[in-house]
């Protein structure tokens, strides 16, 4: 394998393709996303989100946050050539919702909040909390692997170039018109 | 930002290999190992080593739980201490005075201010307490996953380092290339494309 130190700055960019590709398909077809669980859970984009335009020297970074932040200067960085390089995401099941912040160079998972709990009903037993929080944790971690896995699969197939691409610059095209 | 903090930050790895049986007193023993060394009244700058999770200030590998459900949670201590830029000058410049006054000379070669510095740092290394910074490692041995809560590059170095040397396993830190190669289920012949993949174009332009 190769060099790790080389390999992640060769191949930081799947990384952005993944959250470029990620929103796309929130966007465009939110039930083709398979994860964990996926048809008791939903999945937003939550109140952050960072572009990086690194097309022709420009270095461009393009921060959107806030709880009603709308996203269309995001969509517009996109149909100048940036890609997304960290969202914050919220998974939501039945009475229970997570938020956390996903970086594409890195895939870490960072701000990771699992759902709150009544503080009558907090447990004393550390190894209980302990026990939840793994869950809670393991229930995030999925869902970025899985998805990431669903998005490796689809880039490295003939589909990527052919289908998925053109639909992903109509979709920045028509968006950033409307 | 640990495991039980309300907001959790972590880095994920994969863990390859096998600890020799008997399984988890090999792990305490090693842990033990290179469990963390004080250094308050000590001249060392830094101190790195394996803590409890429950207790991380006194640990006690003998009697602790490691064993949480399928995953065995433990810590990460690296102890540093700083010692402030304008002490460091202070003491450093009345040592100076004191040894010109000593030897009779009016300055000091660049060597023999450096020996005087690094002397100076030691002396202030013992009266200054390090300050601990802890940061859980969550392993599920039989899924070969290891979560480490936090993203910080430094620690992240630090823990590939004394896990490799504790356990004697390889560590690699899931990325999107480490992540595709090794646990998306990938062909030998998709991984041939992911070795030769490029950056693509949605534009028009080049975006890497």
């Amino acid at each position: 394998m190769l060099d790790v130190a080389v390999a992640y700055n060769r191949y930081k960019y799947l990384g952005n393709e993944f959250l470029t590709w990620l929103w796309f398909m929130m966007d465009t077809d939110r039930s083709g996303l398979a994860f964990p669980e996926a048809e008791s859970t939903e999945l937003e984009i939550g109140n952050r989100i960072v572009l990086e335009n690194n097309r022709q020297n420009r270095d461009e970074t393009i921060t959107i946050k806030g709880d009603g932040a709308g996203l269309e200067e995001g969509v517009l960085a996109l149909k100048k050539g940036a890609l997304v390089t960290e969202v914050s995401l919220i998974m939501k099941a039945p009475e229970a919702e997570w938020r956390f912040q996903i970086k594409g160079e890195s895939l870490n998972i960072t701000g990771l909040k699992p759902p709150e709990k009544n503080p009558a009903e907090k447990s004393e037993d550390i190894e209980e909390r302990v026990l939840e929080q793994i869950a809670h944790v393991e229930r995030a971690a999925d869902l970025v692997h899985q998805l990431y896995q669903q998005f490796i699969q689809q880039r490295l197939s003939e589909d990527w170039a052919e289908t998925t691409v053109p639909a992903i610059t109509r979709w920045m095209n028509q968006a950033a018109a409307s | 930002m640990g495991l039980l903090s309300a907001t959790m930050s972590l880095a994920r790895y994969r863990v390859e290999g096998r600890i020799p049986d008997p399984f988890l007193e090999t792990v305490r023993e090693r842990l033990k190992n290179h469990a963390i060394r004080e250094i308050d009244n000590d001249p060392a700058e830094k101190s790195i080593g394996w803590t409890c999770f429950e207790n991380p200030f006194q640990p006690d590998f003998e009697n602790v739980n490691l064993v949480f459900g399928t995953h065995l949670v433990f810590s990460l201590r690296i102890d540093k201490k700083q010692i402030p830029a304008k002490v460091l000058k202070k003491h450093l410049d009345m040592a100076v005075i004191k040894r010109l006054k000593q030897t009779e000379r009016n300055s000091l070669t660049k060597n023999e201010k450096q020996e005087l510095r690094e002397e100076v740092a030691r002396r202030l290394y013992v009266r200054i307490p390090a300050t601990p910074n802890v940061y859980e490692v969550v392993w599920n041995y039989e899924g070969q996953a290891l979560w480490f809560f936090s993203t910080q590059k430094a620690a992240n170095e630090e823990l590939e380092s004394i896990f490799a040397k504790t356990f004697k396993l390889s560590i690699i830190r899931m990325f999107p290339f480490t992540e595709a190669d090794m646990i998306c289920g990938l062909t030998d012949e998709q991984k041939d494309l992911l070795y030769k993949a490029a950056p693509t174009v949605f534009q028009g332009g080049a975006n890497a």
